[in-house]
């Protein structure tokens, strides 16, 4: 067990230790989700010499919702083959929160592997209607309130607040698109200028179309490992120091839209503050990958996590460049494990949402040493 | 995706209370069948059962959905399957419900085709309800070739075809 900050109990060391994921496209029109998981179940356990048998638990993230097929879940697990019977969960929600339960489950210290895998073809659905759904379903939903329109009552919030601009929302989308460039599994990657989005129509103002997410269809799956366990089978875990979810208000009416205060309170229980680590700018992680479907809400998402302006955010390109519905959250801890496992980042944070405008969120501080969490200090 | 319904207690004003709030909903879906089903259906639009067979335990597997669930790996081996089959269970339905287009009683019945490893669902008809059993033999009776689409619809339904029933023994693994 690794040292534990004041006030939380000890964590048992838990790593990422293999990753493996679709290149996200706009529409896969050939392959069903398991013809889509199939391959990156293989190469996931391939990368580490494993196979399903040496699993102690399988845990995946998706919704029925977007292939319109009720238990698609159970359906998919075709792709893993579980038989002998297998320990199994599913969450309908974001793989970010998969992971959240296997790394549960793993803190009990009886089994020491887990498979955390999500699909979500955004593709086959109206979006527009389906995000719809998760609203109040007596006052809010019956009136189809689309996602964009939602998340531009954040955007103008936060102009209205004084707390940013539509300059401030296209840098991020550009440096996120640049970023992509780098991603050969990014759909959508470019280099311009914010002077250059800033051109672009309003979609719902004050969003233009650089703003928001693209439609993806994609699969990630992880291998994440305890202890000894997780040093057998990557020689750089991405140590998971502290991981936790808070959410807020279901009543839109009933947050202040400019603020995340459910993705702080998730970061106090993943300890990425300490007493120094309280004050704004004052996180200093290597890496943050933050999932920020819409690009105003990066800049509440650091504001909320207090990220130093040193901090890489969003390397992978983020949520602008892909953002596979049930996926996206679950590839944010992916792509920050990834620049542990690869000795790029000794430290990280890797966030996840739910819900509209921020509703839900999940931060999960990683780091190379599992006696040195992530966020304290510079 | 149903109406929501709501019940409110009346109000002082005394007025009658609001027990029902409809919201419909309706959503639409373009399918992407997948690589192996789609090829299970072109070969129905040619009248054939194609299955596919699992390269680790060589089990086969109609329809086919791309993957063996014991393994975990991809079939991509097609087997083409006879038109009969053996009927491992089955149920006779006497309940009407809305929008049923078959008389009852009818029969569903679970059938193993020749050559395949699992049983999918069908329907057997041009026999007394009463008369049907497990191990009964059955064949497949198609519409007319040229209604033969991509749909298990191309398929009318599933007739004894008059052999012995089929031991025990050789469809207990498949119930």
């Amino acid at each position: 067990m690794s040292a534990a900050p004041a006030g939380r109990p000890p964590v048992r060391p838990v790593g990422v230790v293999s990753l493996a994921q679709t290149k996200s496209v706009r529409r896969e029109d050939h392959r069903n989700e398991v013809e889509m998981l199939m391959p990156v179940v293989t190469e996931v356990f391939a990368n580490i010499g494993v196979t399903k048998s040496d699993m102690g638990f399988v845990c995946s993230g998706s919704t029925d919702y977007l292939v319109g097929a009720p238990f698609s879940f159970v359906m998919a697990l075709d792709a893993v083959g579980v038989w002998p019977p297998m320990r199994e969960s599913h969450v309908e929600m974001d793989g970010a929160w998969a992971l959240y339960e296997a790394w549960t489950l793993l803190q009990e210290g009886e089994i020491d592997t887990a498979l955390v895998y999500s699909f979500g073809r955004s593709s086959p659905s109206q979006l527009d209607r389906i995000l719809a759904l998760q609203l109040d379903p007596y006052y809010m939903a019956p009136m189809w309130p689309d996602p964009v329109a939602l998340a531009a009552l954040q955007a103008q919030a936060l102009i209205d607040a004084g707390k940013a601009t539509e300059k401030d929302f296209a840098a991020v989308a550009a440096r996120s698109r640049r970023d992509a460039l780098g991603n050969p599994n990014a759909q959508v990657a470019k280099d311009q200028s914010p002077d250059e989005l800033l051109s672009d129509d309003y979609v719902v103002a004050p969003l233009r179309r650089h703003t928001l997410p693209p439609i993806t269809d994609g699969v990630v799956a992880m291998v994440i490992a305890a202890e000894g366990r997780a040093r057998e089978l990557c020689e750089r875990p991405a140590w998971i120091t502290g991981i936790d979810h808070r959410i807020e208000a279901h009543a839109l009416g009933a947050r202040d839209l400019t603020r995340s205060p459910s993705t702080r309170t998730a970061a106090q229980g993943a300890g990425v503050f300490d007493a120094s680590g309280d004050a704004p700018g004052a996180v200093h992680v290597d890496v943050a990958e933050l999932h920020a479907p819409f690009a105003h809400q990066e800049l509440i998402l650091r504001d909320a996590l207090g990220l130093a302006d040193s901090v890489a955010v969003n390397p992978s390109g983020g949520a602008l460049a892909a953002n596979a519905l049930m996926v996206a959250g679950l590839l944010r801890i992916g792509e920050a494990a990834a620049r542990i496992m690869d000795g790029s980042a000794q430290s990280a944070i890797a966030h996840a949402t739910s819900g509209p405008c921020l509703q839900q969120n999940l931060v999960c501080a990683m780091a190379a040493d599992p006696s040195a969490p992530a966020g304290k200090g510079a | 995706m149903s109406d929501t319904s709501t019940r409110t207690d009346s109000g002082a004003s005394g007025e009658a209370p609001v027990t029902t709030l409809a919201t419909p909903i309706r959503l639409d879906y373009q399918y992407t069948a997948g690589l192996s089903q789609s090829r299970f259906l072109q070969g129905i639009a040619q009248g054939k059962f194609i299955g596919q067979r699992c390269p680790v335990c060589h089990q086969v597997y109609v329809p086919p959905r791309g993957s063996c669930p014991t393994d975990g790996v991809a079939t991509t081996d097609p087997v083409v399957l006879g038109n009969t089959g053996t009927v491992t269970t089955y149920c006779v339905v006497n309940v009407p419900f809305q929008g049923q287009s078959i008389e009852i009683p009818y029969i569903c019945a679970q059938i193993l085709l020749d050559g395949a490893n699992i049983a999918f669902m069908g329907l057997i008809q041009e026999l007394p309800a009463a008369e049907v059993r497990m191990g009964m033999r059955v064949e497949a009776v198609w519409l007319p070739k040229e209604e033969w689409g991509l749909t298990m619809a191309s398929v009318k339904y599933f007739r004894p075809n008059g052999e012995p029933d089929a031991d025990y023994e050789t469809f207990k693994e498949y119930l």
